[in-house]
Order: structure tokens, then sequence, then C-alpha cells
């Protein structure tokens, strides 16, 4: 029996394509793109290929594309960048409580040298409400950043509506979108943002590289400092092999998404009708429909998610608790209380992620396999021997 | 963080899962909020407990250590089982993450309140 890998929002598999593309370059390709010589030159045409094609993809020109080293250099420098850039208009950020942490921590870092940030709530589904977005606003306020998807429940939130708040109110916009770039149309000008994150891992291409679309005017400053690579903005020889496969991944993943977001999305129901019809006392987190393809937060009540993580990964199959980042953290996911679920509704959630190596048969699989685990869990937690002799007292009394 | 072999042992395959019927004593421990919940029943005959019983809800680790502290106190004197710590019970899982150990600790308390309710119960 193979591995079923169900853990898709946390990183994907390298693609064939990708990996030879990069194999590629590593082998045949090492010049510096900054050099002169043919070598380099070879480097360099590659390197604004991948440029091109991310620009196509967003609707931007390739000179707003600033290669990083993945999501989370792409949110600090977005972060830091605006706020260094614009001290002196203001010291105020908005962003939401459900923020990657790549983004909350970079806030919270910024609020012990003075600055205010406002972590906006989210309602039950994790959605963010644009018009508290706009009255959040201050005349200090410099940059609004709200995330596309939630990596953790998968709700997608109104991006255009809070980007056309954003431009009327001319506050710098930012949207990290490691986890819906690829996989959900996603063109700058219709959502109205200025700064985009994006991830080469989530979307079947190599860890350690990403873009920060930054549109043409927005004032931003380095957050390291060196060459002129990267307009400056991110010095440093940039990692070739990694942004050239990053955009053979993305250049793929784009003519396939329409087909594989229903592909996806069809999965995904099938695997929740069938949790619901064969596991009682199951939960589904984050919004019914608008939701990223791929992802199923549930709550499996009566058990605790590592212990249910630990069962399935005997049968080899990985999914995830809560969120990966923070797995090592005891503490119930700062999205899930955000969307109001009390701890112990949290602990027992698992992350389903399905990705394009997924197929019926491993949804099939999971449905053979997971109620058996949480029963046999279950068939020990003294939560749920309290709650089955509160049924049978309730139902006595009658 | 990985785990060891013997509690992953532990985790698979729990050692003395259940309740006892008219328990000489039970230790009730943790609470849902934090994620893990202990149950220990203990029958005692002559101060020897000759049977243990868990019902855990929480984490591997949790799990694990519910299943060896049971496993550590059968056929012992309630005297020597009261020297039962915490990192006896860790070292003989072969050891736990660091940010795991509360779970031991959690297995001692759910011991002690099991021995303190026995001591109780036998007035």
């Amino acid at each position: 029996m193979g591995r079923i890998y169900l853990d898709n929002n946390a990183t994907t598999p390298v693609r064939p394509e990708v990996a030879e593309a990069i194999m590629g370059m590593l082998k045949g390709c090492y010049g510096n793109p900054s050099t002169l010589y043919c070598i380099g030159q070879e480097a360099h045409t590659a390197l604004e290929r991948a440029r091109d094609i991310m620009a196509g993809i967003i609707g931007a020109d390739r000179d707003e594309i600033i290669f990083t080293s993945g999501g989370t250099e792409s949110d600090n420098l977005a972060v830091f960048g605006v706020a260094r850039a614009q001290r002196k208009k203001g010291n105020h950020i908005i962003t939401t409580k459900i923020e990657h942490h790549a983004v909350l921590n970079p806030c919270k870092a910024l609020e012990k040298e003075g600055w205010e940030v406002t972590y906006l709530p989210v309602d039950g589904q994790g959605l963010v409400d644009p018009d508290a977005v706009g009255g959040a606003i201050t005349e200090k306020t410099v940059l609004i950043s709200v995330m596309s998807a939630n990596n953790e429940v998968g709700t997608i939130q109104p991006i255009a509506e809070i980007g056309k708040i954003a431009k009327s109110r001319k506050i710098t916009f930012h949207s990290d979108a490691v986890q819906s770039f690829g996989k959900m149309p996603t063109r700058v000008d219709e959502l109205g943002v200025d700064l985009l994150s994006t991830s080469a891992h989530k979307i079947y291409g190599p860890k350690g590289v990403g873009f920060l679309y930054v549109r043409k005017g927005t004032k931003i400053m380095p957050v390291l400092y060196g060459g002129h690579q990267e307009r400056s903005l991110r010095p440093g020889t940039e990692n070739v092999p990694g942004i050239v496969g990053f955009g053979r991944a993305a250049e793929l993943l784009d003519s396939e998404r329409e087909g594989e977001e229903a592909r996806l999305t069809s999965m995904r129901d099938r695997l929740w009708a069938g949790i619901k019809e064969r596991v009682p006392h199951v939960r589904l987190h984050g919004h019914p429909t608008k939701r990223l393809a791929g992802t199923l937060n549930i709550a499996f009540e009566f058990v605790e998610g590592e212990s249910l993580i630990l069962g399935l990964d005997e049968y080899e199959i990985c999914v995830a608790s809560g969120s990966a980042c923070t797995s090592d953290v005891l503490e119930p996911s700062h999205v899930l209380s955000a969307m109001g679920i009390p701890p112990e509704g949290a602990h027992g959630t698992l992350r389903i992620s399905l990705g394009r190596e997924n197929t019926d048969s491993d949804v099939d699989k999971l449905l053979e396999v997971l109620p058996k685990t949480v029963e046999n869990l279950r068939s020990f937690s003294p939560l749920y021997k309290d709650f089955l002799r509160q049924q049978k007292a309730a139902g006595g009394g009658r | 963080m990985a785990y060891s072999e013997k509690v992953m042992d532990h985790f698979r395959h729990p050692r003395n899962v259940g309740e006892i019927e008219n328990p000489d004593g039970v230790g009730k421990v943790g609470n849902p909020t934090c994620g893990d919940i202990m149950e220990l029943y203990i029958k005692v005959e002559d101060e020897v407990i000759v049977d243990a019983k868990f019902q855990t809800f929480g984490c591997g680790a949790a799990i694990a250590t519910s299943s060896m502290v049971t496993e550590m106190v059968k056929g012992k004197k309630i005297d020597e089982a009261l020297t039962i710590s915490n990192a006896m019970v860790a070292e003989a899982l072969g050891g736990l993450p660091s940010q795991k150990m509360h779970c031991s600790v959690l297995a001692e308390e759910a011991l002690r309140g099991a021995i303190d309710d026995y001591h109780k119960r036998k007035g």
C-alpha cells in the first residue's frame, strides 16, 4: 500500500516537469544572471522568462515581480518595507486575527517599535468584514494586509471589496496569497492589491522560492541591502534554478487550473459527505462555499488531533492537525480561536488538504480508515464516556 | 518532534484501557481546554494495587504515559506506587519530547489522585 499524502496546504510534492527544469538549470546553466557573457545571459533569459510567466498569470508588468525566498520573506518585505517607507505618513497597520504568522509576527515586532496594529476579527466561518476594514482606517493607516485564503480552514476573503476600500482611501494594500496563487484566479487589478505574496512549494514547485508582486508606485523600502538585483528591493544573486522551477510549476498549474479546481472541489465534497455519514459528532470549520478547493478542516469531538494524526499515520495517511506550522505548539490554533471555536472544540481538529496527486481511491481509503481510527480513540476517551452517560440520563428522564 | 518506539508501541497498543467497576480509587486530572484528560482507576487488596485501568483524551504522549503508568503500578504496594515520579514514567517510555513532559506529569498526578481517593474511601 502506498503512502497517501493529504497535507497539500503544508507543502506539495514537486512535479516531475518542475524537477526536470530545475535539474536542467543546475546541470547546464550556472551563470550569474547579472553577468554579460553567454552563460550569464542564458541564466538571465531563464530568469526573465519565469518573471514573464508570473506577470502573465497575475496580470502585472514583469518589473513588478520581485523574486524572494518564499512566502515568509515576501510577507516580511511587504510589512516592514511599507512600514519603513511610509513611517512619516503614519504608524498604523490593519490586518486580521487569522493571518499567517509570517504577517502577524512582523506586525507584533512593529508594535514593539511604537506601531499600532488593528487585528480585525472574523466571523464564525472565518470571513473578514470589508466594512470593518473601512471602519478601522485612521489618518495614520499606511498598510492593510489581509490574506487571500486561509491556510487552516481555507476560507476565501473578499479581497476585491477590501481592495476598493483601500484604493479609495489611498492606503497600500497587501494580500498574502500563498494558499490561493495558482489555485484560484489571481489578477492583481481585479483584486485591487498593491502587494501580493506567493510561494512555489504550495504549487508543486521547490521550497525556498516565491515572489512579492509590487505595484508600480508603491512606497516600499528593502529589508535586505546589497546589490541591484530585483530592482534593489531584494538584493542577492537570484536563486535561478528555484525561480525557473517556480515558473514552470506556475505555468503548468495555470494551464490546468479550472479543471483541477473542479476536480478537487468534487473530491473534497465527497470526502466530507462520506465522513459525515460514517462518523457521528463531526463539525466542518470554515466557509461552506467560499473555501479553497482542496481544504477540509474538521473537528472530531471527544478525540484529540495529534492522536488522530498518529492513528492515521499507521495507515500511511498524512494529514495535519490545526496548522502544520504550529504542530509543535500546544495552544489551540489562533485561526480557530478567532472564529470563536472554544479550545476543547479546536483540539480534535484535522486539516485535510487535497492536491493534484490525490485520486478518488485516496478518498475511499480515508473513508475506510478514518471512522475506525476515530472510533478506537473514542472508545477510551473519558469525554465520550461522559457524553454517552449524559445522553443516557437525558433519555431515561423522558 | 519525534516519539520513541516505546511511546508509539504504547500509543498503538495501549495497555489496561477501560474502567474498573467498583474501583477502590479514581484519579481524574486535566481538562478539555488544555487538551488532555486522564482518568486512572485502581483496585487495591491488602495495600497492593491488583489492577489499574485508564481512560484518556489527549495526544499520543498522553495516551502512552497513561498506559505506561498503569503497567508500572500493577502489583505494587501503595507505598511503592507513591514513589513513581513523572520522570520515571517518561524514562520507562524511552524519553519524551520536552514539550510533552507535561503528559508524564499528568500521569503522575492521576496516579496520586487515585491513591488519595483510595485513602479517603478507606477513611
